[in-house]
């Protein structure tokens, strides 16, 4: 297994006497698109916020890119985090700057490239995220929902990262938004070869973009394999998760659709 | 799997240098076939991108770009490409790209055809004449003395309807707000007089000292401080602390959507948010300058005794004489219309922001500046109105 883009060993996350992780073992190859599930307060965005070096882990080891990420000096981390994107559950986008200007913002921060040039490749990466050209002149307040989250995307693909992360990216937006987010993830993630993990409560999201999907109960991953599998896992937790009406709904639906592989 | 391995081997950030010079994007020309080599990716191309201008073409024919020397290549490089590519073409130049490998070829095909929807509608930016720029910004002004209008109007509604029906006040949120802007803010405030009444009677002490007079310092300080200068001061500390702090709370209540949250439930957000504020503030404001008087004079008693010996007894003993209860009345009558000032221009301001984070920072700094300034403006008032009529 050399190809592994992130690899997290024996972590442990602990919050004043409360501990989210313990003993928390996952990894991740390159190409692959994973998914965090679990239940509420299961700590699938704090795990997330650890791996982006948001927060620090209580112990354990997290590898990305084959670099350590616990204890990293402030120079390391700079340079991992030019090797990813990440799209927060609400875009956090800066209120300040167009779509434009946000996407360009760590062109401008990460490179020398000419001022012209860089407004060309934020122009591109907005076209990628599938937002319309007048949207790169607005303000993030002018946009709906859906649009923030692609803008906030086009800002995570401004580097060409390798690897990209996803905090809920279909949470709060419409079926057909959701849907349409869902299918730009799997064709951004073919076309840029790129890495993608995300947090996701969206069954449908589960079925459509992801290769295997890690659920986080008991502190721990309980299971780690392809939806199909994990969908009928007999462990309690995975069981209630996957089994209630929605679980079925989404699995009956993708089942027709694709004839399990 | 190159990308992945010459990253993070460098050991400085400055971009060029950060690949190993091999590594670069790079053209070079092998017997009339320009070769592509290299990195084409964001950290790889920047070199390049500098020499382009400088590179040389064949000077006639077809020109033929190999791209079988592409290490890796991503959006960026791609659209490098396709930039060159088109601009060849431009000048009149037939272009050809040959031995692209298949997923090079993909994703330059990819990026073609997103940069065709991409920054087509760049807005010109439209360059006002003066006259234009002065009447759009008197404009805004105009808009903006309506709005303070419209928000007081709505003020005194809400008020009135509290009036009529004193349950309606929010007696829990009005003790929290009076809590907050009046007791913790005294120590501030008592510090910030008693140094104020110090400097005063030591700025004149030294004068009256001179002529003798020491006896007056009485006059001095305690005119001055109780006419004027107490419950204006307060009226600023509380205008930069308090002013401010309303006008944060409920724009970060606007962006979160929390004023319309309240709505829907069938709250009104003035019974909530403006009135305990205002009331609160009323209330406060007078008591605070109450405690300034106190304090301010005894700055000044402090100073008299050192410096002027003038004992604190003869001190206090000349006040009644010399300072008429007017005085004392005329300073903290203007207290309630201070406080009003502070607390309608603080949530005005609040429910004015739009947007995100920065405009309520922006809203807040223009908070403070116009409480301060319509409070100094309200003091002037009442000098010129209530002054003549010999108070």
């Amino acid at each position: 297994m050399a190809d592994l883009v992130i690899e997290i060993r024996g972590l442990k996350t602990q919050f004043g006497s409360l501990v989210i992780h313990e003993n928390l073992d996952l990894s991740v190859r390159r190409g692959e698109v994973v998914a965090l599930v679990g239940g509420s307060g299961s700590g699938k965005t704090t795990l997330l916020r650890e791996i982006i070096m948001l927060t620090e882990p209580a112990a354990g080891s997290i590898r990305l890119f084959d670099h350590e990420v616990v204890g990293a000096s402030r120079h390391e981390a700079l340079l991992l985090s030019r090797r990813f994107g990440m799209l927060f559950q609400r875009g956090a986008l800066f209120t300040s700057l167009t779509i434009r200007e946000n996407v360009a913002t760590p062109l401008h921060e990460h490179t020398h490239l000419s001022l012209k040039s860089i407004d060309e490749i934020a122009d591109l990466k907005i076209a990628l995220a599938g937002l319309p050209a007048n949207a790169a002149d607005k303000y993030p307040a002018e946009l709906s929902g859906g649009m923030i989250k692609r803008a906030g995307l086009a800002r995570a693909l401004a580097l060409d990262p390798e690897l990209l992360f996803l905090d809920e990216p279909s949470a709060g937006l419409d079926p057909v938004s959701a849907n349409a987010l869902d299918e730009l993830i799997v064709q951004l993630k073919e076309s840029l070869r790129l890495t993608v993990v995300l947090v996701t409560h969206d069954l449908d999201s589960l079925w459509r973009v992801t290769d295997r999907v890690a659920f986080l109960g008991e502190r721990r991953v309980i299971g780690y394999d392809s939806i199909a599998k994990l969908s009928r896992s007999e462990h309690p937790l995975i069981k209630s998760y996957f089994s209630g009406p929605r679980g079925r709904a989404a699995q009956a639906a993708q089942e027709q659709a694709w004839n399990p592989r | 799997m190159a990308a992945a391995e010459s990253s993070l081997t460098g050991t400085t950030m400055a971009s060029p240098g950060y690949l190993a010079p091999g590594n670069h994007a790079d053209i070079h020309s092998v017997r009339g076939v320009m070769h592509c080599k290299g990195m084409w990716t964001l950290e790889g191309i920047e070199d390049l991108e500098h020499r382009l201008a400088r590179l040389h073409w064949p000077q006639q024919g077809d020109i033929v770009l190999d791209g079988a020397g592409i290490v890796a290549i991503d959006t960026t490089g791609a659209l490098f490409l396709k930039d060159i590519i088109a601009d060849l073409q431009h000048q009149g130049r037939d272009t050809h790209l040959v031995n692209l490998r298949k997923e090079h070829q993909e994703l330059l095909d990819l990026v073609i055809e997103r940069s065709q929807a991409a920054g087509q509608s760049v807005e010109p930016l439209i360059k006002l004449s003066p006259v234009a720029t002065l009447g759009r910004q008197t404009w805004k002004k105009v808009e903006h003395a309506a709005g303070f209008l419209a928000f007081l109007g709505e003020t005194s509604i809400a008020l009135g309807r509290v009036l009529v029906w004193p349950s309606r006040i929010r007696w829990r949120i009005l003790f929290v707000n009076i809590e907050n802007a009046g007791l913790n803010a005294m120590p501030i405030v008592a510090l910030l007089c008693f140094l104020i009444g110090m400097v005063i009677a030591y700025q004149g002490g030294n004068q009256l000292k001179y002529y003798g007079a020491n006896i007056f310092i009485v006059e001095l300080v305690t005119l001055t401080m109780v006419r004027e200068l107490a419950p204006l001061i307060t009226a600023i500390i509380v205008a930069g602390r308090t002013g401010s702090a309303y006008t944060a709370q409920i724009g970060t209540m606007q962006v979160t959507e929390e004023v319309d949250a309240l709505r829907t439930i069938g709250i009104d957000p003035f019974d909530i948010l403006v009135l305990p504020k205002l009331l609160g503030l009323l209330i406060v404001l007078p008591l605070l300058s109450v405690l300034a008087d106190i304090l301010s004079i005894f700055g000044g008693m402090v100073v008299a005794y050192l410096l002027l010996d003038v004992s604190f007894g003869e001190f206090v003993k000349r006040i009644p004489t010399v300072v008429s209860p007017f005085s004392f009345l005329f300073g903290i009558i203007k207290a309630p219309a201070f406080a009003a000032v502070i607390a309608l221009v603080g949530c005005y301001q609040g429910f004015q922001v739009r947007g995100g984070a920065d405009s309520v920072g922006r809203q807040t700094t223009e908070s403070v500046v116009q409480a301060i300034f319509l409070v100094i403006v309200v003091d002037a008032l009442f000098a010129i109105f209530l002054g003549t009529k010999g108070f």
